[in-house]
């Protein structure tokens, strides 16, 4: 069974996915990458669905998956690269996506994930200091 | 009787100039073809006749130059501004002049002179529903064609600084016209790399319930993509209807356009700032 590859860059993991999705395919995804963010310690999610064309609910489902589950183990979620008539197609389904974080390119996905690692690093030095 | 064809088209044949005096002058009474010159008009009419002598006279099987004419003449009369009435009328006051010409013909025989009068009514009524279906089908073509041009005028996206478009809308949202902006703004944020959209809707007239729901859309789909929307220029009695009707668009909403660019810059991290102006020596 096809796999799609998760990639650790610093404190992010990167999604690329670059085949369409098949349902099988897309819920080995989220299982590799709940197991992975815990093994990494990973604090984003990076999902680059530039090559992606079509996208039905169950894709869309998905991801709010995806990130639902990030979130819980503390990870931040970015899908970037969205293509207009996939943004469309989503908002036509009502899935607005509402706890994932969006971004144009994988360029800004990544400083968007490296501001809020930076920002939980002050805060834990800010918590350090007041004990 | 001398002769033996006594049918319709054999009638219209034989007393083609008659009848052409007659529906010119009628016309003129009528004094809806002012638009016309009188040669145009004495065009079409000879056209109409032609046609007819060539048709078999019954009133299902029209031939296809008749319909091609007809389709002409409907086309040209819709562009040029005709009414309903002018354009049927043209063709409905043939009856007069067919029906003195068939009296003519078969003074003799009323039997047949009946016959033919109704023969030839159902006729040109035929033809006139035809024109009349040809001529509103016209209309409707353009009346979409206008529709199209508009809706491709009235959503321009503008770049107001690198990163930043404005959305100006003018005039009612549907949601016809909120899938041309949100396709254009969308390759606009593409093409652009834009990280803010301002929507400006200081030109929308109401804002109920379903153009909200039509903005929220637009606005979703561009967060999608990774730009951050703010909405301007919703006018203090928009905004009491607003609140009236219950509904609430979940963004940064500024008063001015000024405004919300102001707020955007800062947002991408940058400040406008005021300095002593330059005194020119």
């Amino acid at each position: 069974m096809d796999r799609i590859p998760i990639l650790k860059i610093g404190a992010a993991l990167l999604v690329t996915i670059q085949v369409d999705l098949h349902d099988s395919v897309a819920m080995a995804l989220e299982e590799d990458l709940s197991n992975m963010i815990v093994k990494a310690g990973a604090k984003g999610v990076l999902i680059d669905i530039s090559a992606l064309e079509i996208v039905d609910s169950f894709i869309g489902r998905m991801l709010a998956n995806i990130a639902g589950v990030a979130r819980m183990l503390d990870a931040d979620t970015v899908v970037v690269g969205m293509r207009p008539a996939v943004a469309i197609t989503l908002v036509e389904l009502g899935l607005s996506l509402p706890g994932v974080k969006t971004a144009l390119n994988a360029e800004r996905g990544m400083a968007l994930i490296q501001r809020r690692v930076a920002e939980s690093g002050l805060e834990a030095d800010h918590a350090a200091g007041e004990f | 009787m001398a002769r033996q064809p006594a049918s319709l088209n054999g009638i219209v044949a034989a007393h083609e100039d008659e009848i052409l005096r007659e529906w010119q002058r009628v016309l003129s009474l009528g004094g809806t073809e002012r638009r016309l010159t009188g040669r145009e008009i004495e065009a079409q009419c000879r056209a109409v006749l032609e046609a007819l002598k060539e048709s078999s006279g019954g009133t299902e099987e029209v031939s296809d130059r008749l319909q091609d004419l007809l389709a002409e003449i409907s086309r040209n009369r819709a562009t040029q501004g005709f009414g309903v009435t002018e354009t049927v009328g043209f063709l409905l006051s043939l009856k007069r002049p067919l029906v003195d010409a068939i009296g003519r013909e078969h003074a003799k025989a009323p039997a047949i002179a009946l016959r033919e009068t109704l023969a030839s009514t159902e006729l040109v009524d035929g033809l006139a529903l035809r024109l009349m279906d040809a001529f509103v089908r016209n209309r409707e073509e353009i009346i979409i064609r206008q529709q199209q041009e508009i809706a491709e005028l009235s959503t321009p996206v503008v770049k107001l600084w690198d990163g930043i478009l404005a959305v100006p809308l003018i005039g009612t949202l549907d949601s016809s016209r909120t899938q041309v902006v949100m396709e254009n703004l969308l390759q606009a944020i593409v093409d652009q790399s834009a990280q803010m959209t301002i929507i400006d809707i200081t030109g929308v007239p109401t804002v109920d319930t379903l153009v909200a729901q039509h903005l929220l859309k637009t606005i979703a789909a561009a967060r999608l993509m990774g730009a951050d929307c703010i909405i301007s220029g919703i006018r203090p009695q928009i905004a009491q209807t607003m609140v009236h009707l219950g509904v609430e668009l979940s963004v940064v909403s500024k008063a001015t356009l000024a405004e919300a660019l102001a707020h955007a810059l800062l947002k991408t991290g940058r400040a406008v700032v005021t300095r002593r102006p330059v005194v020119e020596a």
